[in-house]
């Protein structure tokens, strides 16, 4: 049973030192996810969601029990293993996008393939498919401050999905962006979801997100408050 | 690899920024270039000058002689032997003998050195022809210094008087015959030349010389019993000893616009690793190690110096091509300080005095960019991605 997870958590807890003392951002968290699964993270503001989120990435580490993804013990990968695994099985996407702003889009969306020491050939392939599925393929040659929100995150969703990893960490991608293109982004990451069978695992608090996702994590005060799986 | 592209792009996305401290870079650069250039091109002119003026192929001393210390040349004189005189014969060797004397040029006294020259001599650029003339005084010739300190012009006539091998005081008048230009102080000034049979027969010392300058292709092997020959090396030591001053003085210059080129790149370093967080934060969540992020960032800061070995170039091969053909105009003649130096100096570039420049300074702006960007690999990835960190 346990083996078919694709991350496991047990008795996880987050501590953060602050002033003297230390805030306990997350307490004895046990979740369990399979491959493909498209979940969310939600909770009002503090509430451990984007903590949570880091430690799975392997950005952060838990200060007791463990995070085992994809195979590998969180607290125990070495700066180099964690790095490995990012770079070749998680995709990150972020509220705020985070593209490289001396990048074109075409060059974005490629910085992850050079990383993997990709053949030029086969770059070019990859990116060139991954912005056919965002609808980017016209804004090519722009670059990020060129773009509209909208059109930004989906260069980020390209981003993260070009190398199609096993794994894709999305903390608040729609909290910049309007109801349509809220609408159509989440829409694209769906079908990539069903089409590639990529996990998507969210961290939000925004209704348009909470209605797409097949399951529902509530988190409070850093504890699991309710785990529902959502029939559509 | 990846570095370069990736240092390259963020380079040229930070436009104006980047060609301002690639322009001072560069400015660096080709200062040190154009310095150290001059300085080697006046080092080799004042050794030709001296070669061609004064040392020859190098000089054999009488073993007393001193010429730093003119109590000396009472005794540092001797007779030349068979070799020795066949060897002037065949021009291989130009016999000098140096006295002190007094001369009174306008009832002013002052105290000379008086150098009896081989009038027929052929390979020193002195022009001993003019002490081949008939006339009632003893002709002299003098450098341009010594004739603009002493108020002297051709065909003044003045008292010499000088003591004789056996201490006798005697006078005789001098005629000077021409006033020659030169770049080598040590020919100039404080000196009268005149022909050596002439002074020989004042000094009442047949024979004799205090130095020989060889020809330069002479064979400088031979030892002459009681005369030490001295080297090109030893000779020219005074001017490498004056060129290395030169060159520690003005080192602080263009260590000066360094330093400030060093500053403005760890200015933008610090500035970008600060305003970058964001950045540093995504490069690590997609993967790469710190290590490569502090490696893109020293790359970053480093290609500054590449891009402008490129600017600099643009500027200084057209300046440096002109200069080094032309020459540099002072508008002044250095021999009136004491330093041989001539009145257009010829810069001398070499591709090691290049190649030395570009990689001393490719790798201090390396170290320089690398400092800050170490600071990358203490940050937190989730508080960069924040871009909180202070
Ligand atoms: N580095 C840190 N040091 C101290 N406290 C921290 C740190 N990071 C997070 N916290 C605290 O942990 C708690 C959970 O933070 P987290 O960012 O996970 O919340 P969140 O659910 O993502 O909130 P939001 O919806 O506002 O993004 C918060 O109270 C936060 O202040
Ligand atoms: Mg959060």
């Amino acid at each position: 049973m346990e083996t078919q997870n694709q991350i496991s958590i047990n008795k996880l807890s987050k501590h953060f030192p602050v002033g003297g003392g230390k805030f306990t951002a997350l307490k004895e968290i046990n979740l369990n996810f399979v491959e493909g699964e498209f979940s969310g993270l939600v909770g009002p503001s503090g509430s451990g969601k984007t903590t949570l989120l880091n430690i799975i990435g392997s950005l952060d580490s838990p200060s007791e029990g463990e995070a085992i993804v994809l195979g590998r013990a969180i607290s125990k990968l070495s700066t180099k293993a964690s790095a490995k695994l990012r770079k070749e099985e998680l995709g990150f996407i972020f509220q705020s996008y985070n593209l490289l702003p001396v990048y074109t889009v075409y060059e974005n969306v490629e910085f992850p393939l050079l990383l993997l020491n990709m053949s030029a050939t086969e770059r070019k392939n990859a990116v060139m498919e991954a912005l056919d599925w965002v609808g980017l393929i016209p804004k090519i040659k722009s670059k990020p401050p060129q773009l509209s929100g909208g059109e930004s995150q989906r260069v980020a969703i390209a981003r993260a999905m070009v190398k199609k990893p096993k794994l894709v960490l999305a903390d608040e991608p729609t909290a910049n962006l309007d109801a349509e293109n809220s609408f159509h982004i989440l829409e694209t990451m769906l079908k990539l979801n069903k089409d590639l069978k990529t996990s998507f695992l969210f961290a939000t608090h925004d209704e348009k997100v909470i209605k797409y996702l097949k399951r529902k994590i509530s988190l409070a005060d850093g504890m699991v408050a309710k785990d529902e799986y959502i029939s559509k | 690899m990846l570095a370069f592209k990736l240092a390259f792009r963020n380079l040229m996305g930070a436009g104006l920024r980047t060609w301002l401290n690639v322009i001072i870079l560069s400015l660096a650069f080709v200062m040190i270039i154009w310095f150290k250039g001059m300085l080697d091109g006046w080092d080799r002119e004042a050794k030709m000058d001296s070669i061609a003026w004064e040392y020859g192929g190098g000089e054999y001393w009488q073993k007393d002689y001193d010429p730093l210390d003119a109590f000396t040349l009472t005794e540092s004189h001797s007779k030349l032997n068979r070799d020795q005189l066949n060897e002037i014969d065949k021009g291989n060797l130009i016999p000098v003998l140096i006295s002190q004397g007094t001369i009174y040029p306008d009832g002013r006294m002052q105290t000379i050195l008086i150098k009896g020259i081989d009038k027929n001599q052929s390979f020193l650029k002195l022009p001993t022809a003019r002490l081949d003339t008939m006339i009632n005084e003893i002709p002299a010739i003098i450098g341009a210094n010594m004739a603009k300190t002493n108020r002297l012009e051709v065909g003044d006539i003045m008292t010499l008087r000088w003591r004789d091998v056996n201490g006798t005081f005697d006078a005789n008048e001098i005629q000077i015959t021409d006033i020659f230009q030169t770049n080598v102080p040590s020919v100039d000034g404080g000196q009268i030349w005149i022909d050596i049979d002439r002074h020989r027969e004042m000094m009442l010392m047949p024979d004799e010389a205090t130095i020989l300058v060889c020809n330069s292709d002479f064979r400088q092997d031979i030892i002459y019993e009681g005369w030490d020959f001295k080297d090109l090396d030893f000779l020219l030591k005074e001017i490498d000893e004056i060129i290395k001053t030169k060159s520690i003085g003005g080192s602080t210059f263009y260590f000066i616009l360094l330093m400030l080129a060093w500053l403005a790149i760890f200015d933008t370093q610090v500035l970008s690793i600060f305003r970058r967080q964001k950045e540093i934060g995504t490069y690590i969540a997609m993967g790469m190690t710190k290590r490569q992020v502090v490696g893109i960032f020293t790359v970053e800061g480093a290609m500054h110096s590449i891009l402008a070995v490129f600017v600099g170039s643009l500027y200084g091969i057209p300046l440096f091509w002109q200069q080094a053909s032309k020459g540099i105009n002072f508008g002044m003649d250095g021999s009136e300080f004491g330093i041989t130096m001539a009145e257009t100096l010829y810069p001398y570039y070499t591709l090691g005095l290049v190649v030395t420049t570009i990689i001393i300074v490719v790798l201090t702006t390396t170290l320089v960019s690398y400092l800050p960007a170490k600071k990358i690999s203490k940050m937190n990835p989730t508080e960069a991605l924040k871009g909180k960190t202070t």
